[in-house]
């Protein structure tokens, strides 16, 4: 008994996701846009039942699954992902025609696979929550059938996803046959002793696998084609939730089952953090493609990420936390703003956003708010995260690395002025007239809005949450 | 005597044909079995491992038998979807599927 109420959190979402199944079925074909409300309610029903649980810190089924105010940390970052990505999904969703029930039933089904990832306390239940998670988006992406760009970009994330995955689990079995035990407290453990190379090429086998799953540059030519083709809200779910998700096991298996070999994985994550940095924020600045441009950003915004990782600090995880939380109201604002934007003209082309400030001052106003929060804008709450994580590096003397990770930024505020200047310079079409927004996806931008530049004044509150709950996962 | 290593050597060299298969191949179902080659590679790992060095617990066995549920939902989708692009374009080679750049 006592089990399952500590995995209510996570029963209640299986059910969720189950009954929308079920209702979807159900339900007479012209009655189903109560389906997407019904996702946002239930979501937020679970996000209050999260608040209980802020303090629960709980290992379970013989270490194979952890419940402490990390995990919790996550779950609550998803499911605000997920809300706001239901909000976004109504009207597209209805447009498509068909099969909503299912959508929104994969959607929670995602969250679900994310919140067993950042619960994962052993290999098993890792690969299966980031299995659950990486299968629903297969699906998801390739959601407009019809539509040969998503289909086509369904088959490449399958194809790649899966050989990541395969690459990911090879790493795993040689941790395990290294230190014949897949628990992760008991990895670390085990490699007390001296450190075999078999250990070596198991973790740069599951660095290689993890690169894929949070698009680390070389890993990332998945992303960019993927964002492109995938249905939008999908699109900005895979951007970031799935890159958070991926993150938690991420920081949770390097950071407490390989301490021993840190000298090592830190120069590779190190690498690939600046590789990341670089490239991701360089092939923004030429593209057409809103979707494409904002691929990349998060790119780049992966690299940052993985500063934090570099530090290897309570610090360095802390301003994960809090990047990753603003990350999620900043980048989603900006694609809920495309969604709508897509709904009304059916294009997601840079130039076709000229003179959106007159058309509606208040998609132009978030998009521009969410970009500069993304270019770490002072006094938006992208730059607090970001002087938090550019700290943690310089704390460890890795000076070049947040020189690197500084200039980026003013090249990423390029790009993003870029859209900026289209949206409030530019003319908008003869024939335009205002558009018209919904009063959901208006609420989801005020939301996205208010949080950016609160957050951005005001950070102490979730900077003393994050930090607090990284001391409790870091303790030295 | 079979040790081990014998094990393990089959295993990676059957994570490298399918990981060449996944890579030169051409037709989409042809990569997905490379994929599938390389996660039954995995399998030959963990069951060795098991036999080995753990061989009172079973966790190598759990852990192949999540592997080979998961690699069936895995490919079951991936063919789902490769259905799905045929019907639309008539083909399932990887490289007509070049709509989006790379």
């Amino acid at each position: 008994m006592e089990l399952v109420m500590s995995l209510s959190i996570e029963i209640l979402t299986a059910i969720l996701a189950t009954g929308l199944l079920i209702i979807g079925l159900v339900t007479p074909k012209d009655q189903r846009r109560g389906i997407g409300y019904l996702t946002t309610a239930g979501l937020l029903g679970i996000l209050g039942a999260t608040l209980f649980m802020n303090n629960v810190d709980k290992t379970l089924l013989d270490g194979m699954y952890i419940i402490d105010p990390y995990s919790t940390f996550f779950k609550q970052l998803f499911l605000l992902a997920a809300i706001l990505v239901s909000v976004g999904s109504y009207d597209y969703i209805r447009r498509l025609g068909y099969n909503q029930g299912e959508y929104f039933s994969l959607l929670v089904y995602a969250t679900l696979g994310m919140m067993i990832l950042a619960s994962a306390g052993d290999l098993i239940t890792l690969y299966l929550g980031l299995e659950l998670m990486t299968i629903t988006f297969f699906i998801l992406t390739a959601y407009r059938k019809k539509d040969a760009k998503s289909s086509e970009a369904g088959i490449k994330y399958v194809i790649l996803g899966a050989m990541s995955s395969a690459v990911l689990l090879y790493g795993l079995s040689l941790i395990y046959g290294a230190t014949g035990t897949t628990v992760i407290k008991d990895i670390a453990a085990a490699l007390q002793q001296d450190i075999q190379p078999i250990m070596l090429l198991g973790t740069i086998f599951v660095l290689v696998g993890f690169g894929f799953k949070i698009s680390a540059v070389p890993f990332h030519m998945w992303s960019p084609d993927i964002y492109e083709g995938a249905p939008t809200p999908v699109t900005g779910f895979l951007a970031v939730a799935s890159k958070a998700a991926g993150f938690a096991a991420m920081i949770r298996l390097f950071i407490i089952a390989l301490p021993a070999l840190q000298s090592y994985w830190v120069v590779i994550v190190m690498v690939l953090a600046a590789f990341t940095v670089l490239f991701g924020n360089f092939v923004a600045i030429p593209q057409t493609n809103i979707k494409r441009l904002l691929a990349y950003s998060s790119i780049a915004q992966a690299g940052y990420l993985l500063f934090g990782l570099v530090a290897y600090s309570a610090l360095g995880v802390a301003a994960i936390l809090f990047h990753s939380i603003l990350y999620v109201f900043a980048n989603l604002g900006a694609f809920i703003v495309v969604i709508a934007f897509g709904n009304h003209t059916g294009s997601d082309e840079i130039k076709d956003y000229s003179g959106l400030a007159r058309r509606s001052p208040l998609m132009a106003a978030v998009m521009l708010l969410s970009l500069l929060s993304l270019a770490g804008i002072p006094p938006l709450a992208g730059f607090v995260s970001k002087f938090y994580l550019f700290t943690s590096i310089i704390d460890k003397g890795y000076f070049w690395l947040a020189f690197v990770g500084i200039g980026m930024s003013m090249v990423s505020v390029y790009y993003y002025l870029v859209v900026v200047k289209v949206m409030y310079m530019g003319e908008p079409p003869e024939d335009s007239e205002p558009i018209k927004l919904p009063v959901s996806i208006q609420a989801a931008l005020y939301v996205t809005m208010f949080i950016t530049v609160f957050f951005g004044i005001y950070p102490s509150p979730l900077t003393n949450v994050a930090l607090s709950v990284a001391k409790a996962f870091f303790p030295f | 005597m079979i040790t081990l290593n014998h094990y393990l050597i089959l295993g990676a060299v059957l994570f490298c044909i399918g990981l060449y298969g996944a890579l030169a191949k051409r037709s989409a179902v042809a990569v997905l079995m490379g994929i599938e080659l390389m996660l039954n590679a995995v399998n030959i790992n963990l069951l060795a491992f098991n036999r080995f060095l753990t061989p009172d617990k079973m966790v190598g066995h759990v852990f192949a038998i999540f592997v080979i549920v998961v690699a069936a939902a895995e490919v079951a989708v991936g063919l789902a979807l490769v259905i799905n692009i045929y019907r639309d374009r008539s083909t399932t080679m990887v490289d007509d599927f070049d709509w989006l750049k790379w």
